[in-house]
């Protein structure tokens, strides 16, 4: 726009002798903090080594070692499945309680401000309220959230429900907000039911905010990582056929930390190689929802 | 007719209102539970959970105490580093990435928009594909203090800032800036008197988003940080496991109520800004 002006063309010749100044900070802490490691990581993920400094290239081999390791493999099929059921759940509960609280209730407010709260709690400390809590209640059939499976999969399901649906609320209570409410009347004229409103003519209306919902609650669900150190651990841990032993509640990024730093971790450019693997999925799956959106903004 | 269908909405909203009333209720039993359990004797927490803390369990603020120095680190120590990189972090992503923003979305050059386009890709990156990396760069070039730490975070969280700003700054009109121009400000006076003012609400959201972030985030400081000298809060909690092997229960949940009323109360003071903030974080994609 300011290209027309030539007045504009001059400020920004000016702007640009105090480039260094605007860009310097961020460029140099975004090379540090993002840019190097980034490189370096990818290069690394094809490496050999102990130090950094004395890095061998060897190709996909690390690769080809983290694709046959089990306890990558099985923290790859529970962090699907716990990112599947835990999206499901959270996301319907999450709109029906939107959707509840969009009705004119009084007290809404207050509700609302609850059902958020948890949001602001840290992971760790999450993680910890809720394994004293579900102890609690397991001690009496002796048992505990760490011997389990079943039971360490659900409780980080309950966990992340009850951290998340505040969150995901209140971007629904935006989406139910912004649907016209001639929409809604003229659906009472023509006589449509109250679940025939809902699922023709408020549910379409709010799709951007479910495909927002629906993918944050999904890569939130593979990212997952403070919570399930702090409630599980990765516990229990389950001896295979072959002498190996699997954390059969770790998740993938949980499973890539310990390859890195466990005490008996040799292999930091097999931990490397799994962590670019996990970033092609999480990325994917953002480079995905991008595309649907945008989709779906062309079709409006 | 019409008298019918009235009454019969307004049951419905009572019924949906004890409904959720109920839900809530559910909602803050964990945080009750904490209260009750940080009141309790250590031994009692794990058999009596949900028991109020009365006669034999009664532990007073003997947990409080006791948490002080439990773990072989001053909680308050963890407090204090807690608070000083969180403000420090945040002070800092906003000032530079907001020039930075500014100076990106107005300069509009190559340079400018390869920057953009990294931070936008940045954010995709899950943290643990930089991890190693990260922490062996921050400890070679001694970013591993509290003090310097934050040029860390300004590194890895910029990605978001950018982005929210530029978003911003491109919806202002550029000609509030040139008729500054006009009457004699440089860029550096435009900048800090006329855009940073107009600037503000977008301030708020970035900074509460990077405020939540740094202060819950473990992963992060855990690796970068020499973890016997400097602890945050969330490093503290999560060490308290591993100190003894053993683990006093009730001083643990002493500990996680202190370091949750700062949140609570920073919560009920600037809701409004938090929730609208959140929101507006969450539309990245």
């Amino acid at each position: 726009m300011s290209k027309k002006i030539s007045g504009g063309n001059s400020t920004r010749r000016q702007t640009r002798k105090w480039s260094w100044l605007f860009m310097g900070p961020v460029v140099a802490a975004f090379a540090i903090g993002f840019v190097w490691p980034f490189i370096q990581g990818i290069y690394l993920s094809f490496c050999k080594f102990r130090l950094i400094r004395d890095a061998q290239f060897i190709g996909f081999g690390n690769y080809l070692t983290a694709l046959q390791d089990q306890t990558f493999r099985s923290a790859f099929w529970y962090t699907a499945g716990f990112a599947i059921v835990s999206l499901v759940l959270i996301n319907v509960l999450a709109f029906a309680v939107a959707y509840a609280l969009t009705q004119g209730i009084r007290g809404s407010n207050l509700y609302r401000t609850v059902f958020f709260m948890p949001n602001l709690i840290g992971g760790i400390v999450l993680g910890y309220i809720w394994s004293m809590i579900f102890d609690g209640i397991l001690h009496r059939y002796g048992t505990s959230i760490v011997e389990n499976q079943t039971w360490g999969f659900w409780g980080l399901v309950i966990l992340v429900c009850w951290q998340q649906i505040g969150y995901m609320m209140i971007i629904y209570i935006a989406g139910l907000q912004a649907v016209p409410e001639e929409l809604h009347e003229a659906a009472k004229i023509d006589g449509a039911s109250k679940w025939q409103t809902l699922f023709k003519v408020t549910i379409p209306n709010v799709m951007p905010s479910i495909t927002i919902c629906t993918f944050l609650s999904l890569t939130n669900g593979f990212k997952l990582f403070d919570q399930n150190l702090a409630l599980t651990g990765g516990m229990p841990i389950v001896i295979q056929p072959d002498g190996s032993s699997v954390k059969t509640t770790e998740m993938l990024a949980l499973n890539i930390y310990s390859t890195f730093y466990n005490s008996n971790a040799k292999y930091p450019g097999v931990a490397q190689a799994k962590a670019v693997l996990f970033f092609i999925l999480v990325a994917g799956l953002g480079l995905a929802q991008l595309a649907y959106t945008r989709k779906r903004e062309v079709q409006q | 007719m019409k008298q019918q269908s009235i009454a019969s909405e307004r049951r419905s909203k009572t019924i949906l209102s004890v409904v959720l009333a109920a839900i809530c209720v559910v909602y803050v039993l964990p945080v009750f539970a904490v209260v009750l359990n940080s009141f309790k004797i250590n031994t009692f927490v794990k058999t009596d959970t949900f028991a109020m803390p009365r006669g034999e369990m009664w532990a007073g603020f003997d947990n409080f105490v006791k948490g002080m120095t439990f773990g072989n680190y001053p909680f308050i120590k963890s407090v204090l580093y807690s608070v000083l990189i969180t403000v420090l972090s945040t002070f800092l992503i906003l000032l530079f990435t907001s020039m930075a923003a500014w100076y990106i979305a107005r300069v509009n050059s190559v340079f400018c928009r390869t920057i953009y386009y990294l931070c936008v890709f940045s954010m995709v990156v899950p943290f643990q594909m930089v991890m190693f990396t990260l922490s062996k760069t921050a400890d070679k070039l001694r970013f591993n203090t509290p003090w310097t730490i934050p040029v860390v975070y300004l590194g890895f969280g910029a990605g978001l800032a950018i982005f929210m700003f530029v978003g911003f700054v491109k919806s202002i009109p550029v000609e509030i800036e040139e008729a500054a121009a006009i009457d004699g400000c440089g860029p550096i006076r435009t900048f800090f008197s006329v855009v940073l003012p107009m600037l503000k609400p977008t301030l708020i959201s970035v900074g509460i988003l990077e405020i939540m972030w740094v202060w819950n985030d473990y992963l992060l400081p855990v690796l970068v940080l020499d973890i016997n000298e400097y602890r945050t809060i969330p490093i503290h909690i999560q060490y308290l496991k591993g100190s003894y092997g053993t683990v006093d229960l009730g001083a643990t949940m002493a500990l996680i109520l202190l370091s949750i009323i700062p949140v609570i109360v920073f919560y009920l003071m600037c809701q409004k800004y938090i929730i609208k903030g959140v929101a507006a974080g969450a539309v990245k994609g």
